[in-house]
Order: structure tokens, then C-alpha cells, then sequence
């Protein structure tokens, strides 16, 4: 049960960043069917600089807190940076155990931001599969 | 019941704290089960139909024992209409690809229900990305099949086959599985039923519901894994071409070809699920020794206590709106599927897991039923014969422990008050 800690409840309890965005350079949304996890990105980007992050969807405690988690960090950070963002780096903001049962929660947010990140620069989308091996 | 006396035996309830609502999933398995597995490799293991040796005799004997174990247990009026397979899905793969190839044609209908679980689905499905087969589906009228549905669709499609479950995974509700069957033979189609969920619970009898086919799994019926049976009545199953080939299925191979055997070897390609098939056979013993009116008698006092109290909660919405009380007169297994608002049942599994309380959580391997029903997940409990009220009160009370949980102290307040 400690995959519940308080800063994950309190996100969850509490999202950040929650909304939709007018003239977002970038719009994404994934699903995880498996779950019914469904979750909406926007991005706006100047300069190569995340300048503003809102996000949508429903899904579990863990999906939700880690999108929260994951917009309040990005806010202000280089889309370079963002890229090479990896999914350890994720479970480090989250500081909490994630097993095999929730790693697809817990990286929902992380592989939708990947994706917009590729869509905002016209590339093909990737796969859960390269997600995982960043 | 005495559960108590039910519960002691079954090896893991030596765990005092496990509540296990997940049945419908799996059952466990009394010890006589788990002995039986054990005795026949520590005291009969031998490759069947085979050896000339006396172990291999009584090996073939033994698993030929749990055949008629199963023909007797449903009714059947051969052992040879009896085939083991590995699992109810195997069951169903194996009369789509078998029957459905040689006696279905392109454009011919198979009717389905949105009751349905995924291996009743893709099935057919693959059966028609193969041969171009036709796919309708009967949908639900307060929580039961829409017979009018049904009998308007058997009308305008005349299909050539109905897979129709005999209770639902997720809802539990009982279809009336005898009366589609005759409305089926009425127009001259062929009957599959999905008793997966139903032989646990209720007497299955063939002669009486006059079925072409029907599937179910060894596990889900207190017996082991790895063993599925398929019902078919034999001029139908003789006139099917094998499903898998391999070693048991022929009576002869040469450079040019093969022939295959009788029935029921012809579909049990390779080595058979032996110690699973003995298995299955001392299950079936030991529910029966139970005796069906005490099983039904007790899982329905314990499904309306659940309904019951699980109705008292006020964030719970029972994922079938036409809800079964105490006085409805629709015909449940104890399989109550619900969403909790606001919780992610994940979520929700995940904190009673923690306390030692076992549910299912997702879409059950139903999809098409929860998007009909217009939810993406849910949290299921299913019964089983050794469970009590005091489980029922145990996983209702760690269900508001974790709605406080989840979303604060005072969300349960503003919800009751609502």
C-alpha cells in the first residue's frame, strides 16, 4: 500500500494543471483501453520551451497523480529536456514502488507527453514498447 | 451450510484472513482435488491410451473414469460426446474452427449476445475474418436477454448458430438458456452455450436443454487448471474434421496423409491434461456429495445479503441498473459487478487486496457488455460455496475504508448526504 502515498493521494485528490487550452502548439490523447485510463495533453511550446501544460481524462489514483505530478514539472522545462525524460525519471518524481500490475498507470502521462512531443514536430508516434524503453 | 466445515477444506483457507471473492475468475480447491492431482503422478503417471504396461493401463483407466464422471455430471448420453480439452476457450475455438469451417459458408449468421465473454466473441469473430460469416447480437431488456430481441433476429437472419452464455460473468445474470435453444432449434440453428460460469452453481442437465454444444472449464468447478470439456452431440462431433493434429487423433499416417480416429481421441491431439482430467473427476465427486438444492440455497442467501449490503453503500452503482433484490424474480449467480464514484476500481482492488480481500477489477474480458452498459471498468465479487456473510461484511467495510481513503473524510459525508 505504499504505492499510495500522501503526495500521490493529494495530487489525486487535488490535479494540477487540469483543463483545456486555447492555441496549444500541441494536442494529444491516449487511452488505455486495458484500464478505461483516457488522458488529454495539451502543450503550448515557444522557443523550444514548455511554456504552459493542461491535461483532461479519468482513470486510477496513480494514472492521475502522475499526470499532476508530471505537469507541474514540465512547466518551464526545455522540450529537449522533455524528450529525454525517461520512465525511471517518472517513477522518481512519484517516490513511490511501482510494480508490474501498475507500471502502465503510473506512465500513461509520461507516454502521452512522449507522443505529443513527436506530433508537435510532425513525427510517427511511438508504441508502449519504446515508451518503456526510454 | 456448514461453511466452516466447507472452508477447512481448502488448503488456503488456513490463511484465517483471505476473503476470496473471485470465483468467477478461478476457484480454489478443496484437498481432495489437490490429493488427487499429487497421488497420480507420485502413483499412476503414465502417457494414456498407450503403454502395454500395467501403469499405463491404469492411467488411461483413470482418465477415462474422469470422462464418464463429466458425461454423467451433465447428462450426456456417450463418454464419447465428451472431449477435454485445456479450457473453455479451447472449447469454443475448437467448434469455430471445426464446425464452424466446414458447416458454415460466407454470409451466414452467428448470433451472439452482449453478454457475452471475449472467448465467446473472438472466436467467431475470427471465423469471420477467415470465412466472411455474418456477426448479430442480442442486447439486454432489464438486465435479461431481449427475448423479443432474440426471436425478431432469429426471424429477419435465420442464423446458423447461436453462442449464447448461461450466465454472465459480469452481471450474473442467468440467461434462460433452455428456451433459446428450442427458439434456435426452431429455425434450424445450431446451439453453443457458455456454461463456464453456470456448472459451479447450478445442475446442468443436456437432455433437458436438448443443446449441440456446450463448454466449460475445470477450474472455475473447484477442479484444476489446464482442463476444459467440450459437450457435442456425437453424430455432430463425427461428422467434424479433427481441430489440432498430432499424435492420438489418427488411425493411420502415411508419406500421403493421415486419417483420423474415433471420437473423442480425434479432437485430443497430443498428451491430454491427464492429472487435470482425474482432477476434474474428484471435483465433480465432491460437489455432488455436496448436492446442488444446499450450493444453490446457500450462494443465493449469501448473493441477496451482498446485493443487500453493497446497496447500502451510497457511492456504489451496480453496473446492471436493473438491479436483482431480494424480490426480483431475474435468476443470478452470485457474480454482483458495481462502479464506486469517483474510485478507480484498480484503485479500489488494489486497497482491498491490501487488506486481504481478493476482487476482480476491469472490464472482466466483456468489453462489448461494459461499453453497453456505459462504463470502461468495474469491481466484481463471485461467490464460491466456501464463502460466508462474515466475508460479505469484511469487503464492504474495507470498500468505505477506502472510499475515506481515497477521497478524504469528507467525501463519504457529502455523498450520504446527497
Amino acid at each position: 500500500m505504499n504505492i499510495y502515498a500522501e503526495n500521490i493521494l493529494e495530487h489525486f485528490r487535488n490535479p494540477r494543471n487540469c483543463g483545456e487550452m486555447q492555441g496549444a502548439t500541441v494536442d494529444h490523447r491516449e487511452e488505455n483501453i486495458e484500464c478505461g485510463d483516457d488522458l488529454q495533453l495539451f502543450l503550448k511550446i515557444e522557443d523550444g520551451k514548455i511554456e504552459d501544460v493542461k491535461w483532461g481524462g479519468k482513470g486510477c489514483a496513480i494514472s492521475q497523480a502522475s499526470m499532476s505530478i508530471l505537469s507541474e514539472e514540465l512547466i518551464g522545462m526545455s522540450e529537449i529536456h522533455a524528450e529525454k525524460m525517461t520512465k525511471e525519471d517518472i517513477y522518481e518524481l512519484l517516490g513511490v514502488p511501482i510494480g508490474p500490475r501498475r507500471f502502465k498507470c503510473a506512465l500513461i502521462g509520461f507516454h502521452t507527453l512522449q507522443n505529443a512531443l513527436l506530433k508537435a514536430h510532425g513525427k510517427y508516434l511511438q508504441s508502449w514498447v519504446k515508451t518503456m524503453d526510454n | 451450510m456448514n461453511t466452516s466445515g466447507i472452508r477447512a477444506q481448502f488448503p488456503i483457507f488456513k490463511d484465517n484472513s483471505l476473503v476470496y471473492l473471485d470465483s468467477a475468475a478461478t476457484a480454489q480447491k478443496p484437498q481432495c482435488v489437490i490429493d488427487a492431482e499429487k497421488s497420480f503422478y507420485e502413483n499412476e503417471n503414465a502417457s494414456v491410451k498407450r503403454g502395454m504396461y500395467k501403469l499405463a493401463e491404469r492411467a488411461t483407466e483413470e482418465f477415462e473414469s474422469a470422462r464418464e464422471k463429466v458425461r454423467s455430471f451433465i447428462g450426456a448420453k456417450s463418454a464419447n460426446e465428451i472431449v477435454f480439452t485445456k479450457s473453455a476457450t479451447e472449447s469454443i475455438n475448437l467448434v469455430a474452427k471445426s464446425y464452424g469451417e466446414k458447416f458454415l459458408k460466407k454470409e451466414d449468421t452467428v448470433l451472439l449476445s452482449i453478454l457475452e465473454h471475449h472467448s465467446n466473441i473472438v472466436p467467431w469473430m475470427q471465423l469471420k475474418e477467415r470465412i466472411g460469416i455474418n456477426i448479430e447480437w442480442v442486447h439486454l431488456k432489464n438486465g435479461e436477454l431481449d427475448m423479443e430481441e432474440l426471436k425478431s433476429k432469429l426471424e429477419k437472419f435465420s442464423p446458423k448458430l447461436l453462442a449464447i452464455t448461461c450466465a454472465s460473468n459480469v452481471t450474473g445474470v442467468v440467461t434462460s438458456y433452455k428456451e433459446i435453444t428450442d427458439l434456435a432449434h426452431d429455425v434450424g440453428a445450431k446451439v453453443v452455450l457458455d456454461a463456464a460460469q453456470l456448472v459451479p452453481h447450478r445442475e446442468i442437465n443436456i437432455q433437458d436443454i436438448d443443446c449441440d454444444f456446450l463448454v466449460f472449464s475445470g477450474h472455475k468447478v473447484y477442479g484444476p487448471t489446464g482442463i476444459g470439456v467440450l459437450y457435442g452431440k456425437e453424430e455432430l462431433l463425427e461428422d467434424m474434421p479433427a481441430f489440432l493434429g498430432g499424435g492420438s487423433m489418427i488411425q493411420e499416417v502415411t508419406e500421403d496423409g493421415f486419417t483420423e480416429t474415433h471420437l473423442p481421441d480425434k479432437f485430443e491431439a497430443g498428451t491430454p491434461p491427464i492429472a487435470q482430467a482425474i482432477g476434474l473427476g474428484v471435483a465433480i465427486d465432491w460437489i455432488s456429495d455436496i448436492g446442488w438444492e444446499a450450493i444453490e440455497k446457500h450462494e443465493e442467501e449469501l448473493r441477496k445479503y451482498a446485493y443487500q449490503k453493497l446497496s447500502e453503500l451510497p457511492f456504489i452503482t451496480f453496473m446492471d441498473p436493473a438491479v436483482r433484490g431480494p424480490r426480483s424474480a431475474v435468476r443470478s449467480i452470485g457474480c454482483l459487478s458495481f462502479v464506486t464514484n469517483g474510485i478507480h476500481p484498480h484503485d479500489l482492488t488494489e486497497y482491498l487486496g491490501s487488506k486481504g480481500i481478493c476482487l476482480r477489477a476491469g472490464h472482466h474480458c466483456a468489453q462489448p457488455l461494459h461499453k453497453y452498459l456505459g462504463h470502461t471498468a468495474s469491481t466484481r465479487m463471485s461467490l464460491g460455496i466456501y464463502n460466508s456473510k462474515e466475508d460479505i461484511d469484511k469487503m464492504c467495510e474495507a470498500i468505505s475504508e477506502a472510499y475515506k481513503f481515497f477521497l478524504g473524510e469528507n467525501a463519504i459525508k457529502s455523498t450520504t448526504s446527497k
